[in-house]
């Protein structure tokens, strides 16, 4: 079974490689790469997968799940400048795919354990762009 | 292993009507979907990729590639068409079904992938179409031969 919880955050960025020219910043980043920043509201959406405690009937209590999700992201990412602010974007870019995955770095210790497990993490920068991540396994083809 | 999504959005109209079937069944079968004079939908489309992240960009599909890929291979031939009497797919006995459509676009996609993503990473995942918010229909790019 798979369980989902959903939260919010508001975060300004800059999307720009330094390995990159500014031709090819802009080609892949486009007005995103604009120096100054700007920002989203960011949905994150948390999976995890398990089966319900034969008593509570529960996979995990959401208010507890809640609270992670505040403490380990909210409380650092929300109506904060991503690449100034919040580590390790000051030396990745804070690209959607990478908060992805350092979102999942923070949770992944406090949510797999015994039975349960971190599925997935997904954000959504807008309605429109949103990426999934499921961890290191490698891709297969 | 990053899934990449976009989202995109067009209007069309079609009309349900399968040539091999008689007037009778098809109304029977399309109902009011089958009216002559055809109609129209708001579609939704979501295009996924999979792959690594791109260690300098941080990205594991340039989705600037991915819009100029869609606008190229569904909303030029697709946005604000009848796709009975304007696209090629369903001008035979093909009928522009959504399920239809799905495969229609995921096989496009797929055949021009290469040329907006020439390396071995991102793959073209699926495609993702909703007619109405109440339908929808999702093709594995895997299912296309």
């Amino acid at each position: 079974m798979i369980i989902t919880r959903k939260v919010e955050f508001s975060a300004s960025h800059v999307c720009r490689a330094p390995g990159l020219s500014e031709e090819e910043n802009q080609r892949w980043f486009g007005t995103a790469a604009n120096p100054h920043g700007h920002g989203h509201n960011y949905v994150l959406e948390v999976s995890l997968e398990g089966q319900p405690d034969p008593v509570t009937g529960m996979v995990l209590d959401l208010k507890e799940l809640k609270e992670i999700l505040n403490r380990e992201v909210v409380s650092l990412y929300d109506h904060r400048f991503l690449n100034y602010e919040v580590p390790p974007f000051d030396r990745e870019v804070p690209t959607t795919e990478n908060i992805a995955r350092d979102i999942w770095r923070r949770l992944e210790p406090h949510l797999t354990s015994g039975g349960r497990r971190l599925h997935s993490v997904r954000v959504y920068e807008t309605p429109d762009l949103f990426v999934d991540y499921f961890g290191e396994q490698p891709c297969s083809a | 292993m990053f899934r990449v999504t976009r989202r995109y959005r067009f209007a069309a109209s079609h009309r349900l009507h399968a040539p091999p079937l008689s007037e009778e069944e098809n109304r029977r079968i399309y109902g009011k979907c089958n009216n002559p004079f055809g109609h129209g939908h708001n579609y939704v489309l979501e295009v996924s990729a999979r792959g690594p992240a791109d260690e300098r960009t941080g990205c594991a599909a340039n989705t600037r590639e991915m819009d100029e890929l869609v606008a190229r291979e569904v909303l030029a031939p697709f946005a604000n068409r009848n796709l009975n009497t304007e696209a090629a797919a369903f001008a035979g006995a093909v009928v522009p079904t959504s399920e239809n459509l799905g495969i229609e676009i995921c096989r496009r996609l797929k055949a021009r992938w290469h040329e907006a993503f020439p390396g071995n990473w991102p793959k073209l995942e699926k495609v993702r179409i909703a007619e109405t918010a109440r339908n929808i229909f999702e093709i594995g790019a895997d299912e296309i031969a």
